[in-house]
């Protein structure tokens, strides 16, 4: 109630509401630094703390026992190869995209509300994509030997498989984290100085110092900084495309009706983006009530956000649309049957709930006041981690249950250890994320500064120099 | 306000990306360094009883075959039976110690254990005799044995060492009667005479670089 | 000399050493054990002796020493070894390679080369009858049985029992040591007590002394006992066998005034009628008898022609999946059918609808083919209907073309009759000596005998057995059996032909063969061999120059001209017999099609067999029609995209005598009859066996040995079984082109597929191996399967890993049907299709499975991964995963016991945990054959590479060669009009292709299927 009243006065002044009226340079320093550096965590961070440690020791649980046993221990069967692991990997990617999207795309677009949402995101990315990193791992067959999949001159004399899409997998993923890394670590620098200075504690001044690399805010390194994370924006930009669209590559290639689709690419782009923006709401949405940051991550941040979610899961439910259309006009026997299955088979009801999370519901976003509802806003955005979810359970699942001989059909369930691997990943994942925003400034102090610039002096003067 | 670091720290921070580098040389160094020492080239390894291949197959002559009779028939050149060495150990150097394990074994009917010098891994299929049937000859692999008076590995046979041949084999290849002539002299026209060598006997390098040559 | 062992064999030799010690048990307790009398402890007295290495040997021997198979220690066990496995999975990088030793001979064996197998002929006895094999053994381990072309009753070719006899063998829960009441004694003290008891006899002219065997066509044993006849005049022989063919001989008798055995020349055969038998699969010479039927049924250009199949059955056999046109009904109503038949064909027909329209239309077809017609009646069916059966074929003039009369191979007395004696002589105190060789009558005799009980009331029983199974426990001796492959024997086949037995391996487990058993008896302290020997000099083998036909008839493995002769016979016609079918439920007992009489309810891999039609392993059902089913209230809908195994429970009643088992559907089944088959139900099997299924003899009694009445009631419980098929349809995906005989050469227009490649196509200059299948000849006996199973290391995974759809058979048999109530069966073996297009090499991440240059598709299990991508990307899924470490999994028994290691062929990897594999078209095979070939500067031979599948195949429907080689069979089968490959249109352009599969129905009877 309150909090709504409080965004609709954010709100009311001028159009687009991007920062609280009251705040100054040392304001924005100290309220974002102080949730680091004196602020007293709220209960609902150690809350949540206490869940995400949970999930973590189930994901070593998870672990430990896979490694132990073989991944025998999972429902994965002939035919389905292909279980829980391939699908909790693609969705994690997919969520790891709006932090590359946000910090590049947005950036060299110049979308002023990216600043402030554009560190967590990063940061969720970067999580995200580990998490995502770990299953392609752990679904060997004999994770020993992993390093194959690289290209290293050995005494084998053997070379990975180049025409073999898992193996573009790996260059893909690792290329996309190391740039993410080095991209969302270039960009807090300057907070990290300005942290150092304000800190009273020995032991944090020297860790902040030590990451901050000897950052003093001349104009030198303000000069340096700014080109660096341009071209680094550059650099990471057709990552956005690639990395998802290789992903998609890895069913696209093979020949399994429902996988072998030319639309692929572009639609799980999409869907990345898509789930991605979703995940940036449930995190961002509790973080700003309970660290009181709605002056600073304000209902327009929300808002765009959910345009954004709105139009790429209207992408995404062309998509579903065209594998219909496609399966019904190639009157190949094995795609109709495909798609016939998927509807009426044995996971229908999986189907129709997907259907129902990123065909249905993301319609209601076109009301403004939905998209301003913050209610309406973090259950949509649940409804989308788990419509994606689906979405990518359904591709893995019923497209190799029931493929080409009808003699070697059969069924996949998911075992307590899958399910539990499942968890455990998202417990690492809240685990980092926690633990960042209690550690490490969780929106871009400077960048804020250079927006209230912006907004105090009305345009923007590209790289102008913002003193601590 | 006071500085965190002082500027020493600049020099610190340089040292230690310095000393990350030199460690990671080392361990690449120590790595490559590593290698043959696992693989034991060139360690002769202890054996119940220090056979010399020189003494027996230089100074005596005694032909490969006489011992390793499965050579030319069979995957496994095989280790001769102890009752191989009593043919003529029963009549000379009767009373030498050295001789004393394998009398043992004969007469205790005890194998011997010898310690494995050459070996592939168990999923390499190795057949000897199809190598000196195409004129692989014993010393290409093994090194000049007769040279030996404790036997040890020339090679670490590692996959890249047999692709080496089964590649370009016209460079090892001898005449199928120079197989186990330890003289051989490696003529200077190796390259012409591998390729007629080849051609007589239909070896065909698309068919023998088949993974399924070695692995099943 | 070394063996091939597993992929990471340094993470096996960890794991035996994280192996727990067994622990040590003082003397003391040991006597308080023995007091307490439990078996359970000990086994030896090397125990007491309490030597390490001997009680490690044994806890790893013996099954009650290690955990139950499925239990919770041996899982933990299990993980530990993985653990540690993958711990060094992990070092492998950085591991110092350890030093490995080399133990040469002392007194190398003559003429043994190591490395280099040799093949043995011998015969390996099932119900008494031969079946000639050649055993290939490596150092002195037989490794593999291929079937005898010498040898009549096989021509070459093995039914999927034969294969698994060899692991019968090695079956580490064979019985180890000779007991009294579960008690060690030693040799001596048994003779002794035997001894002094036959003395006793002696008086008597050995009126108490009595012999319970199974039937057995040994000549020398034959002679044994006449020798110990003469010494014990009253002595008496007792028969018994659970799948015995008491009407055969009945019948006969009936028709011929005396017991003959008939003998059938398929060959000659252009209509075949079977009045309930499955010849093809069942019985004396079946293999022989689906080879020459398959002769009969090859259609190729130069003979576009087939014989034609009646089957009238009680049951869905694997003969009747065979059928042109087939019948289903009661057991009981078979008899008034083939009376109606034997009418029909001595007073000429009479055409109506229904039935008669069938029998009336079969009859002329017989009428049309006098002497080349076959009618031939299962042994299931009463000797009335074999008594009709032989008149028919007397009228038809088949006797002595198509149908040949023979004396009898074994003892024609009738089994139920003797057993029933035995019996009543136990209960009257009449038997002093007891001997029970072989077979398991505590378990499978029938029931209303009460005949394990019986044994007790014995003066004293002896048990010569492979384990100590039912019959064991109630006998007070137990004496360990030599497997046939130990011991020197000699046997019969169906035709007569004799064959002599050599051993091929010490008896592992110190048994004695049956021969130097009674030898022992008769105080005869030869050899076995030369026992067997002398049998044949004296039967006046090789006029003179014996020993050089002796060795030669054994480097042979068959006697030369043995065969019986065929009998005059004249023939009494039959009475006309009054339908005595009854009405409501009948059971009909069948042998299982996997596990037989129980015989081989131990053996993994025939448990892991999946049984024809209802391709369900680890359990025997109750089979029903699906009209039956909906009356009981059945619901399964097999109709489903995955039919899921949840079976119902139903309460099986005969004669007052109820059991318990899983129900399931079989299309083509007749209504208002159950087929349950024997085997299962055991209680003393072993590790594998126990507690498998449900026990059919427990129902089964003297009058209703083969079917009675009987009702059946659902008890609402549900079990699961274990299915490696779910979905029976092609769903047009033209699996398997069926078409009718007359339409050869008519190929219905395909649209020409346009074949595009992105890469360029290769050449194949070389050899261009490839295979071809004819569906018209599967019988879907899974033969070839076993085979595989035998000749390629394959792991059994157990029921639980098989219902997680895990079987890790290279080669299936898909079976699919047309419809419910009346329908058509395909078999289609399936291995894997060597694609010159393969989709799975493509998406190999570390190439470990790519193209060599003959076209053959690799798989190397060292490089793999275990991505699994490549068995997600095969349109055929042929290819199996390690899910686990199937090598150390209780369906093997691997790790914990040595011994089954003796079995493995050590040309093939032995295939670690996370690794993909596939059939390899036997490469090792052709490996060998081209070092051989190589070595002779000679290209490889037509017909010199055989796949194991393709050797083992009865009827030959499997055809392997060169494809290059314009005059390989191959190459012409390639050719055949009709020839068609898996799903042409996905391009993936296999190299094993399929022949369609012709039926040839009559025309006159086109409506009836």
């Amino acid at each position: 109630m309150s909090q709504a009243l409080h965004d609709k006065e954010i709100a009311d002044i001028g159009t687009e509401q991007l920062i609280g009226a009251e705040h100054s340079n040392s304001s924005l320093t100290s309220k974002i630094g102080d949730i680091v550096l004196k602020q007293p965590s709220p209960k609902q961070w150690f809350v949540s703390l206490g869940f995400a440690l949970l999930g973590l020791s189930g994901l070593l649980v998870a672990i430990a026992w896979l490694l132990y046993e073989g991944i025998g221990i999972w429902g994965v069967n002939i035919p389905v190869g292909w279980g829980f692991a391939i699908i909790n990997f693609v969705w994690w990617i997919g969520i790891g995209h709006a932090g590359t999207l946000i910090s590049a795309i947005l950036l060299l677009m110049r979308q002023r509300w990216r600043t402030s949402i554009n560190r967590l995101a990063e940061t969720m990315t970067l999580f995200a994509v580990m998490c995502a990193g770990m299953f392609p791992l752990l679904h060997l067959g004999r994770p020993g030997v992993f390093y194959w999949l690289f290209p290293y001159p050995n005494a084998l004399g053997m070379w990975p498989n180049f025409r073999s899409p898992l193996v573009w997998d790996v260059f893909a993923v690792s290329t996309y984290f190391t740039v993410s890394l080095v991209f969302w670590y270039v960009g807090l620098i300057p907070d990290l100085a300005s942290l150092r200075d304000r800190a009273k504690k020995r032991i944090v001044q020297v860790a902040m110092g030590f990451l901050a690399l000897g950052w003093r805010g001349s104009a030198s390194h303000w000069y340096r900084y700014e080109s660096a994370y341009l071209l680094l924006a550059g650099l990471s930009t057709p990552l956005v495309v690639s990395v998802h669209s290789i992903v998609s590559l890895d069913f696209a290639v093979s020949i399994i009706p429902g996988w072998h689709t030319t639309i692929f690419p572009p639609y799980f782009v999409a869907g990345a983006v898509y789930s991605g923006f979703a995940m940036v709401l449930t995190i961002v949405i509790p973080l700003r009530a309970w660290y009181k940051l709605r002056d600073l991550i304000t209902i327009d941040h929300l808002d765009w956000m959910a345009r954004i979610t709105l139009v790429t899961g209207l992408i995404v439910f062309y998509g579903y649309l065209t594998e219909i259309f496609y399966a019904w006009y190639s009157g190949n026997v094995f795609e109709s049957f495909m798609m016939a299955n998927r509807m009426t088979g044995p996971y229908s009801a999986f189907y129709w709930s997907l259907i129902f999370c990123n065909g249905i519901a993301p319609q209601i976003l076109w009301w403004r006041a939905a998209r301003r509802n913050i209610i309406v806003l973090f259950v949509m955005s649940l409804i989308v981690n788990i419509g994606m979810w689906l979405e990518r359970f359904i591709i893995v699942i019923t497209s190799l249950h029931a493929d080409f001989m009808p003699s070697s059909w059969d069924m996949y369930t998911p075992t307590f250890w899958d399910i539990l691997l499942y968890v455990g990943t998202i417990g690492f994942f809240l685990t980092g994320m926690v633990l960042f925003v209690r550690l490490l400034p969780a929106i871009p102090i400077a960048e804020m500064k250079h927006l209230l610039h912006q907004k105090l002096h009305g345009h923007a003067h590209a790289s102008e120099e913002v003193k601590a | 306000m006071p500085q965190v670091f002082s500027a020493k720290s600049n020099v610190l921070a340089r040292a230690t990306f310095l000393i990350a580098g030199l460690m990671l040389l080392v361990i690449i160094l120590a790595g490559m360094y590593m290698t043959p020492y696992t693989h034991r080239t060139g360690v002769a390894l202890d054996q119940p009883t220090p056979f010399s291949h020189k003494h027996h197959a230089k100074e005596l002559g005694i032909d490969c075959r006489y011992c390793h009779t499965g050579a030319e028939e069979a995957p496994y050149a095989g280790i001769p039976a102890t009752e191989v060495c009593m043919t003529c150990h029963s009549q000379i150097w009767t009373n030498s110690p050295l001789l004393l394990p394998v009398q043992e074994s004969y007469l205790k009917n005890i194998p011997l254990r010898w310690n494995k010098v050459n070996k592939v891994p168990d999923f390499v299929y190795f057949d000897h005799s199809i190598h000196i049937d195409r004129g692989v000859s014993c010393f290409t692999c093994h090194g000049d044995v007769t040279e030996m008076n404790l036997t040890f590995k020339t090679n670490a046979f590692e996959m890249l060492y047999c692709l080496d041949c089964h590649r370009n084999p016209e460079e090892f290849l001898r005449p199928t009667d120079e197989v186990f002539n330890a003289n051989y002299e490696t003529p200077p026209n190796q390259e012409d005479l591998g390729r007629q060598l080849m051609e007589k006997h239909a070896i065909d390098t698309k068919q023998i670089e088949d993974c399924w040559v070695c692995h099943r | 000399m070394e063996t091939r062992q597993n992929v990471n064999r340094a993470d096996e030799t960890k794991g035996a050493s994280e192996m727990p010690r067994p622990k040590r048990i003082s003397i003391g307790e040991l006597r308080e054990r023995l007091k307490s009398g439990d078996p359970g402890v000990w086994r030896s007295l090397e125990e007491i002796a309490d030597d390490d290495e001997v009680k490690a040997f044994l806890d790893q021997e013996f099954p009650r020493h290690t955990a139950p198979w499925m239990g919770e220690m041996d899982r933990r066990q299990f993980l530990r070894l993985a653990g540690a496995s993958l711990a060094l999975a992990g070092l492998a990088g950085c591991r110092i390679r350890p030093i490995k030793e080399i133990v040469p001979y002392v007194k190398a064996p003559e003429n043994l080369v190591p490395g280099i197998p040799k093949f043995y002929a011998t015969a390996l006895t099932l119900g008494g009858y031969a079946t000639g094999v050649l055993v290939e053994s490596h150092e002195g381990r037989p490794t593999k049985l291929d079937g005898n072309p010498e040898h009549p009753a096989s021509l070459g070719s093995t039914n999927a029992l034969t294969q698994a006899m060899i692991l019968e063998l090695y079956d580490p829960d064979r019985s180890q040591s000779l007991t009294r009441d579960g008690k060690y004694v030693t040799p001596a003290e048994f003779e002794a007590d035997v001894k002094a008891r036959l003395r006793r006899q002696l008086a008597t002219g050995g009126e108490g002394i009595r012999f319970l065997l199974p039937s057995g066509s040994s000549p020398t044993i034959e002679r044994l006992f006449a020798r110990l006849q003469e010494r014990y005049p009253q002595l008496r022989r007792h028969y018994w066998d659970a799948v015995h063919r008491d009407s055969v001989y009945e019948g006969a008798r009936l028709s011929f005034g005396r017991p003959l055995e008939p003998v059938y020349r398929f060959d000659r055969a252009d209509v075949v009628v079977s009045l309930d038998a499955d010849f093809l699969f069942e019985g004396p010479g079946s293999v022989r008898y689906a080879r020459d039927f398959a002769d009969r049924r090859r259609v190729r250009k130069d003979a576009p022609t087939m014989n034609r199949l009646y089957v009238v059955e009680s049951t869905m056999s694997v003969t009747g999946g065979m059928a042109d046109h087939r019948l289903s009904m009661r057991p009981s109503e078979v008899e008034a059918f083939a009376e109606a038949l034997r009418s029909a064909i001595r007073d000429g027909v009479s055409g109506e609808g229904g039935q008669n329209a069938f029998l009336s239309a079969m009859a002329q077809d017989l009428l049309a083919n006098p002497g080349a017609s076959i009618v031939i009646a299962g042994e299931n069916q009463p000797a009335a209907v074999h008594a009709l059966v032989n008149e028919i074929n007397a009228l038809l003039d088949n006797h002595g073309s198509t149908v040949q009369w023979i004396e009898p191979v074994v003892n024609p007395e009738s089994r139920l009759e003797s057993i029933r004696e035995l019996t009543a002589d136990l209960q009257d105190g009449k038997v002093e000596l007891l001997f029970v060789f072989g077979g398991n009558p505590a378990y499978d005799a029938p029931v209303d005998l009460q005949f394990d009980e019986a044994i007790r009331r014995a003066g004293l029983s002896v048990r010569l057995g492979l384990n100590e199974d039912e019959t064991s426990a109630h006998c007070r001796y137990h004496i360990p059996l030599a497997h046939e492959l130990e011991s020197w024997g000699d046997a019969r086949a169906f035709d007569g032909t004799a064959s002599i037995q050599q051993p091929l391996i010490e008896p592992l487990f110190n048994g004695r063969s049956v021969v130097t058993f009674l030898a022992m008896l008769l105080g005869d302290e030869r050899h076995e061999r030369e026992i067997v020997k002398e049998t044949w000099q004296l039967a006046g083998l090789g006029e003179g120059a014996f020993e050089d036909v002796w060795s030669a008839t054994l480097a042979k493995g068959v006697v030369p001209n043995s065969a019986f002769a065929p009998q005059e016979v004249s023939l009494n016609p039959f009475p006309a017999v009054a339908s005595r079918a009854s009405s409501g439920l009948e059971v009909r007992f069948k042998p299982d099609p996997t596990v037989y009489d129980g015989r081989f309810t131990n053996s993994p891999w025939l448990q892991e067999l999946p049984k024809p039609f209802l391709q369900a392993t680890w359990d025997n059902v109750m089979m029903v029609s699906p009209r039956t089913a909906e009356g009981l209230g059945i619901e399964i809908d097999l109709g489903a995209v995955v039919v899921g195994g949840a079976a119902p429970i139903a309460e099986l009643t005969v004669g007052g005598r109820k059991v318990t088992g899983a129900v399931w559907i079989v299309p083509g089944h007749p209504d208002d009859t159950v087929t349950v088959t024997l085997g299962y139900g055991r209680e003393k099997a072993g590790r594998v066996g126990t507690g498998t299924g449900f026990n059919a003899c427990a129902v089964r009694s003297h009058e209703a040995s083969w079917f009675a009445p009987a009702s059946l009631a659902l008890t609402g419980e549900k079990t699961q079984l274990a299915l490696t098929q779910h979905h029976y349809s092609m769903e047009n995906r033209g699996v398997v082109h069926e078409m009718e005989v007359g339409k050869y050469g008519h190929k219905e227009h395909h649209a020409a597929h346009e074949e595009m490649n992105l890469y360029p196509d290769r050449e194949y200059d070389g050899n261009k191996w490839a295979m071809v299948i004819d569906t018209t000849l599967c019988t879907g006996c899974n033969a070839c399967v076993a085979a595989c199973v035998a000749e390629n290391n394959i792991a059994t995974v157990g029921k639980d890993e098989v219902i997680r759809s895990r079987e890790m058979h290279w080669i299936r048999i898909d079976r699919y049907f047309d419809d419910l109530d009346n329908p058509r069966y395909a078999h289609v073996p399936v291995p894997c299709m060597q694609c010159e297009n393969a989709p799975c090499e493509v998406v190999c991440p570390v190439a470990a499975t790519a193209h060599d240059n003959e076209g053959l598709n690799m798989m190397v299990y060292n490089r793999c991964v275990g991505t699994r991508y490549c068995s997600n990307n095969c349109p055929y899924k042929v290819r199996r995963f390690n899910f686990y470490k199937y090598t150390l999994y209780p369906g093997t028994w691997d790790e914990e016991t040595p011994v089954t290691k003796l079995l493995r062929n050590p040309n093939v990897t032995v295939r670690g945990r996370g690794v993909m594999e596939k059939c390899t078209y036997c490469v090792q095979r052709i490996s060998a054959a081209r070092r051989r070939a190589k070595k002779e500067d000679r290209p490889i031979r037509d017909g010199e590479v055989v796949t194991a599948c393709q050797a083992a195949c009865p009827t030959q429907a499997i055809v392997f060669g060169n494809w290059n080689d314009p005059n390989a069979r191959v190459a012409a089968e390639k050719a055949e009009p009709h020839h068609y490959v898996l799903m042409e249109e996905l391009n993936a352009r296999p190299r094993t292709g399929y022949l369609p599969k012709f039926r040839n129905p009559n025309p006159a009877m086109k409506e009836a299927r």
